[in-house]
């Protein structure tokens, strides 16, 4: 009896649809902030140390692959196109091109982490680890940390991907899809600035 | 000052209902507000009991009641936990999930569920706290290197418990500020909202914007501890001051994230209690932010003598007193909000007069360790802690004990003990100034901080900081009870026991599910007390 108070008063109420998708673009923005500055502080670290120690910075990249890390830029920016297609998608109200679209961007993502698992393995058989040297230190915490980014942005997507398929969005209201887009780009936009600073150290 | 504000009876309390899965599952702010509350609170009796075992052992010069090694225990203990688990998250989080919704004419935060989600956040970093007592660590809670990379005590446990209540903080600051933003009820403009909503405001910013930096750099504590790299190790080519500058670009705004809601608080307090509009609206509002601003920007003072460059030293020397401005700016709005005021000292009007009072001397004396030249002898001595007790004491927690006495009849629909809150308030106020005022004499004297011994000339300070602190553990013990024994058997309290003209004590006490009937429309600011109305500072 008493419960059912509670979910009738939770029930009435919602809030006005605009003012969520304001609410819910706000809240991204201001997370994907953090997000930034978060790595800014492994980007001030690499800034003070590639200073301090210039020729090795420029020594050690060169023990890297450098085809693994374009490769993955591509695909990612790739990436970040399919899933601006899927927003536009939706905002037409095409469901099942939404979902081709996801899943691409997915995709996509899975191929990333495949291929940086393969970058890692090559590392790890030429000996270059994180003990190794400052530069490496950083270019796997750098690398490590947009990993798990990676990851929880697959996770994001999938669910929606997921809803969508269910039917849940429209024209009319795709708020979540539009906000996991943007946890996405900022993926794609980090390792826009992780790629040249490690792989193509002048 | 609003119309449309029910009065009439309307929904239930949201204490209702009671079952324990309503309250694990709730998404009402006022009951997540409690929650934290509660955790704070605990946490906060905790830690003040650790330290009056520090105390304890501090009254002789020998180290004889513990250990070197568990008093190293006690005060890093001490400090994470009034630190990141009562002060930091605790103040900002439970009053102001409580109030901003009531106070801007909301019905709930913009993200409920994540709300929740932040506090249950939360309650896993101290779970991992909890884990992290088996083998407590013994660095303080700077956690500087390179100790903290070579102590053989658990570092990673609550550095990592650190890093998750670092999520909660942030989370529970975009929902701050995004409910700020877009849900304000109608009429609700900018320059009409509670100074308390100004300094949440302030505070949640703050917490956007510095608590990611910490988090990064325990990342890389934890890093260095686990994976064997450099960067803070000079015998691998990296830097300890590297650490240091990293943990106080947090840490620092982080004492702002302490005290900015302390701010507000005492700016809704004074007006009630004086019967006068607040004297320079707009300025108070500002200087948070100004005090925000500015908080980026001082950070090497905690640095002077760890090695920065004298330029350095000298430039953060005078960015330091910087603070100070719109420090003051605040602290005199207040005293001229009392001027001529109809001043009624009920137990919050106590809280918040002792507020002024301690929180300007503990402003001041961060001036003197601002000065490049008075910091350098003074540093880590008893200064430096009775400096800092006196503004995170006697500003935050006498802002925060304020708080609860004058939002408890709205909070929990029920009155304490009037008498018994004039008591435990007078025996904290004595108690603090007894425990922490002689700090300042022992540090001027030379008295290095972090030791469980101490040569005998110091002991006739020591001992009265010690007998202050029973003094203080008391008080606090008995305002514990009265507050405890008002919820349980204490007097049905009315809508608006201290005739306020803010929105929330415009709803029943305790107000109920989704705060309004009908959302009001806001006609005026929130301060027209003594007058018909008044719309500008």
């Amino acid at each position: 009896m008493d419960s059912t108070v509670a979910s009738h008063a939770e029930e009435h109420h919602e809030l006005d649809p605009v003012v969520e998708y304001e609410s819910s673009k706000l809240g991204m923005w201001l997370f994907l902030g953090t997000e930034i500055l978060l790595f800014g502080g492994l980007f001030a670290a690499y800034a003070i140390y590639r200073a301090r120690y210039p020729e090795m910075f420029a020594e050690q990249h060169r023990e890297l692959d450098v085809w693994f890390g374009t490769i993955n830029t591509f695909i990612l920016l790739f990436s970040s196109f399919t899933m601006a297609m899927a927003v536009w998608s939706i905002q037409k109200g095409k469901q099942t091109r939404t979902v081709i679209f996801m899943l691409i961007t997915i995709i996509c993502g899975l191929a990333f982490g495949i291929n940086k698992y393969f970058e890692y393995a090559e590392d790890f058989h030429k000996h270059l680890y994180p003990q190794t040297s400052i530069f490496y230190a950083l270019y796997y915490l750098m690398t490590g940390l947009h990993m798990i980014h990676v990851f929880v942005g697959l996770t994001i997507l999938s669910v929606i991907t997921y809803l969508t398929h269910k039917g849940k969005f429209n024209e009319n209201y795709n708020t979540p899809i539009e906000v996991g887009g943007l946890y996405w780009h900022l993926v794609d936009v980090i390792w826009i600035y992780l790629f040249p600073l490690l792989y193509l150290i002048a | 000052m609003s119309n449309g504000a029910a009065t009439e009876t309307m929904n239930v309390s949201f204490y209702e209902p009671k079952s324990i899965l309503s309250w694990v599952l709730t998404t009402d702010h006022k009951r997540i507000g409690l929650m934290y509350l509660i955790t704070i609170s605990t946490f906060f009796l905790i830690a003040g009991g650790i330290a009056m075992l520090m105390r304890y052992e501090l009254l002789t010069p020998e180290s004889d009641f513990v250990s070197p090694h568990t008093y190293n225990v006690l005060f890093t203990l001490h400090g994470s936990i009034m630190v990141f688990f009562f002060i930091v998250p605790g103040v900002a989080a439970s009053l102001g999930n409580f109030l901003i919704p009531l106070m801007i004419g909301a019905r709930d935060v913009a993200f409920p569920k994540l709300n929740l989600g932040s506090y249950w956040i939360y309650l896993v970093g101290t779970i991992i706290l909890l884990a992290a007592l088996l083998q407590p660590a013994d660095t303080g809670w700077t956690f500087y290197t390179p100790y903290s990379v070579k102590t053989g005590t658990d570092v990673i446990l609550i550095t990592f418990g650190v890093f998750v209540l670092g999520f909660s903080s942030i989370l529970t600051g975009l929902n701050f500020i995004v409910t700020i933003h877009k849900l304000r009820a109608p009429g609700m403009t900018w320059d009409r909202l509670p100074l308390f909503i100004w300094s949440a405001y302030a505070t949640s910013i703050l917490q956007l914007l510095a608590t990611p930096v910490v988090g990064i750099t325990l990342l890389l504590l934890i890093a260095e501890r686990t994976l064997d790299i450099g960067f803070f190790d000079p015998a691998k080519g990296g830097d300890p001051i590297l650490f240091q500058n990293f943990f106080w670009f947090y840490s620092h705004p982080a004492v702002y994230i302490m005290v900015i809601p302390a701010f507000g608080i005492i700016s809704e307090i004074i007006p009630v209690f004086s019967r006068k509009p607040i004297f320079g609206y707009k300025a108070i509002a500002y200087s948070s932010f100004a005090i925000a601003i500015i908080s980026f920007f001082v950070w090497m003072h905690h640095m002077f003598v760890s090695g920065i460059s004298q330029t350095a030293a000298a430039i953060f020397s005078f960015l330091t007193m910087l603070v100070a401005i719109p420090t003051a700016i605040k602290v005199f709005n207040w005293v001229a909000t009392l001027y001529k005021g109809s001043i009624s000292l009920e137990s919050p009007m106590l809280y918040a007069l002792s507020f002024i009072f301690l929180f300007t001397i503990g402003g001041l004396t961060g001036v003197y360790l601002g000065t490049l030249a008075v910091d350098v002898p003074l540093h880590d001595t008893y200064f430096v802690v009775a400096h800092m007790h006196y503004v995170m004491i006697g500003g935050t927690v006498f802002g925060f004990f304020g708080a609860l006495h004058f939002w408890y009849p709205k909070w929990f629909g029920k009155m304490f003990n009037e008498a018994v809150a004039k008591l435990a308030w007078f025996l904290i106020f004595v108690g603090f100034n007894v425990t922490f005022f002689p700090q300042f004499f022992l540090g001027v004297e030379g008295m290095p901080r972090r030791y469980a011994s101490y040569p005998p000339q110091f002991q006739t300070l020591h001992e009265i900081s010690t007998y202050g602190s029973w003094i203080l553990g008391l008080g606090i013990f008995i305002m514990t009870v009265n507050l405890i024994a008002g919820v349980i058997g204490g007097k049905k309290a009315p809508q608006n026991p201290y005739n306020s003209l803010s929105l929330e004590w415009q709803v029943p006490s305790p107000p109920p599910h989704e705060n309004f009937h009908e959302i009001p429309t806001v006609t005026d600011w929130t301060y027209g007390y003594g007058k018909k109305s008044k719309t500008e500072a």
